[in-house]
């Protein structure tokens, strides 16, 4: 069940001009958040901004064995992202979670793959963590418009996971989108799987987990199935409450009849199955 | 002992508090953040007969103080509703008001024999007022004589109470009451939303996918209030006010000016534990006012002119 929590804000981190990491004291969402989920924030009390905004939870943070909090990633687009841009320690920040579908984690022999466009890269500290105690091996496929705006590398490097960037720029890494490195290892992972013999062609051996803008995502999709390999994504929408009241932040499903319908993605999601999911 | 039962029609509330329709889902999925038996009432998302997919997104847009909402009454359908829906509810004793949608007269009217045969249903809204679809439910709204006809059908075929649900999106909204009240309602509920619209303008595209939507929250409170006040007037039947309430205060504000009950919609979103909050800030006034019952708040509003005020002072 979620909670609400009127977090104080422990610190505020600035990545960039328009990324900033901002920890709040939510310990009870913190503990009970799985990789993936989501809280719907609003900081200040007044009516603009009147409704929430959704946050996947980048980080759940520990201090001498306890859970203190929680960070969420943000970018600097709207009323609420420049307030928590501006925020400073002590403000308040009211929290609501932790909701949602999380993402189902793999266990080895089986490789996680996570692809994050952006702020996409959301999900992906957390859920680091929690393959980490699994050992599961993981890679990170992270792209982004310039390489001052790809973050945390050496946090990821630290819990040895594989990173493989890319700008539309070309100044850090590869040039051009993510999900082309993506086609391309996957396609070699493939042969080198039939080379081997060891692996079967269902496609249980690897799960691709991205979060990032639609079209990214769609990609991811379809390479995933074209290889082979299951997808699990989680989409962005607006959301007005982000527990199924409001019936704003539909998308389109398989219904399993050939057709469509929409499903609420705070409570059907934020995060589907690839080969769910009805690419307009 | 406070009493902030209330009644409306045959049903009795236990306290005026109801959840919006169009704000709650069908309720199932506040159980989680609020006793819904605590409630006075849960109205439910708008039903129609068949199953309805929707707008596509964007269907909603913040404003200033406010939010619009095109959804276009995304929905089930009237049989999964008494199927998947309503026992659940049964389970967690809600008192459930059921929004019904048609296209024609006749689907109204199918509605409310269905839904008065279901275990569990304590109330009927009409909905003659949604902004968001093209056919049937408002152009009843809109028409002195499509809201009578539609009230008086449904009134012949179920015992149930039957409260119209009235668009602000009217000239004169206490005609509309008073129309309702002549073809046997037991109540009217009002405000449904504004009917309003953003653009981006640095694309200079429309905000929602279906352009226009529906304007809520406290931005029309103030409207709301003298809508509910108009009605009071016009009607001796009891009004259910709504539009923009976000706190015990403005729940308040809205029974002065003749509400017996109030809904709650867009604040539930901001805040789905606002419930017992909303509860506590009703008890704390009528204790601090030594009001015993809140059915004696309803309708207190005093109009004594300030300026015989000022000269007797």
């Amino acid at each position: 069940m979620p909670v609400d929590v009127e977090a104080r804000v422990i610190r505020n981190t600035r990545l960039s001009s328009d990324y900033n990491v901002i920890a709040l004291a939510a310990p009870e969402i913190a503990a009970a958040t799985a990789p993936g989920q989501f809280v719907m924030v609003k900081p200040g009390r007044g009516h603009d901004p009147l409704l929430r905004r959704p946050f996947s939870v980048f980080e759940v943070l520990r201090a001498n064995g306890r859970v203190e909090g929680l960070t969420l990633l943000s970018k600097r687009v709207g009323v609420t992202t420049a307030m928590l841009f501006d925020a400073v320690e002590g403000d308040i920040v009211s929290c609501l979670g932790p909701l949602g579908r999380a993402f189902a984690l793999v266990d080895p022999p089986e490789e996680a793959w996570m692809v994050a466009g952006g702020v996409g890269l959301a999900p992906f500290a957390i859920m680091t963590d929690a393959l980490a105690a699994r050992g599961t091996r993981t890679t990170l496929f992270y792209g982004a418009r310039t390489g001052g705006e790809l973050f945390y590398l050496d946090w990821f490097r630290a819990r040895g996971v594989r990173l493989v960037l890319a700008t539309e720029d070309g100044s850090v890494g590869e040039r051009g989108r993510v999900t082309e490195p993506l086609e391309r290892e996957l396609r070699s992972a493939r042969q080198a799987a039939r080379v081997a013999g060891g692996l079967q062609a269902s496609g249980n051996d690897l799960t691709v987990d991205a979060c990032g803008p639609g079209p990214m995502l769609e990609a991811v999709a379809r390479i995933a199935a074209a290889r082979g390999a299951r997808s699990q994504v989680s989409v962005v929408r607006v959301m007005g409450c982000g527990l199924g009241g409001c019936y704003s932040c539909v998308i389109p499903v398989r219904d399993g009849r050939g057709g469509r319908h929409y499903v609420r993605s705070c409570i059907g999601g934020p995060v589907f199955d690839g080969a769910e999911l009805v690419w307009d | 002992m406070i009493d902030l039962s209330v009644q409306i029609g045959s049903l009795q509330l236990a306290n005026p508090l109801i959840a919006a329709s169009g704000c709650f889902g069908y309720g199932v999925e506040y159980a989680g953040t609020v006793d819904l038996s605590s409630l006075g009432g849960v109205a439910v998302k708008g039903l129609f007969l068949a199953e309805r997919e929707g707008h596509p997104p964007e269907r909603i847009v913040e404003t200033p103080a406010g939010m619009l909402n095109a959804i276009g009454l995304q929905g089930i359908g009237v049989h999964r509703f008494v199927r998947e829906k309503l026992p659940e509810l049964r389970d967690l004793r809600a008192t459930v008001i059921v929004n019904i949608c048609g296209s024609t007269l006749d689907e109204y009217v199918e509605l409310a024999r269905i839904l008065s045969d279901a275990d569990g249903v304590a109330a009927l809204e009409l909905n003659i007022s949604c902004p968001n679809i093209k056919e049937g439910g408002i152009t009843f709204g809109c028409s002195l004589h499509g809201t009578f006809d539609v009230v008086s059908s449904v009134k012949k075929v179920t015992h149930l109470p039957v409260i119209p649900k009235l668009t602000p999106n009217v000239t004169d909204v206490a005609a509309f009451a008073r129309a309702s009240e002549e073809a046997g309602a037991d109540a009217v509920s009002l405000v449904n939303t504004f009917l309003a619209m953003a653009i981006d303008v640095e694309t200079r595209r429309p905000q929602l996918s279906n352009i226009v939507g529906g304007l809520s929250g406290p931005a029309i409170r103030p409207i709301a209030v003298r809508m509910v006040y108009e009605c009071r007037r016009a009607v001796k039947i009891p009004v259910i006010g709504m539009g923009g309430i976000a706190s015990a205060r403005d729940a308040i504000e809205f029974m002065i000016a003749g509400a017996t009950a109030v809904q709650v919609g867009t604040a539930n979103f901001v805040d789905p534990f606002i419930w017992p909050k909303l509860l506590d800030g009703i008890r704390e006034y009528l204790r601090r006012h030594e009001i015993a019952r809140v059915a004696d708040l309803v309708g207190t509003i005093d109009t004594t002119s300030r300026e015989k005020q000022w000269i007797s002072s």
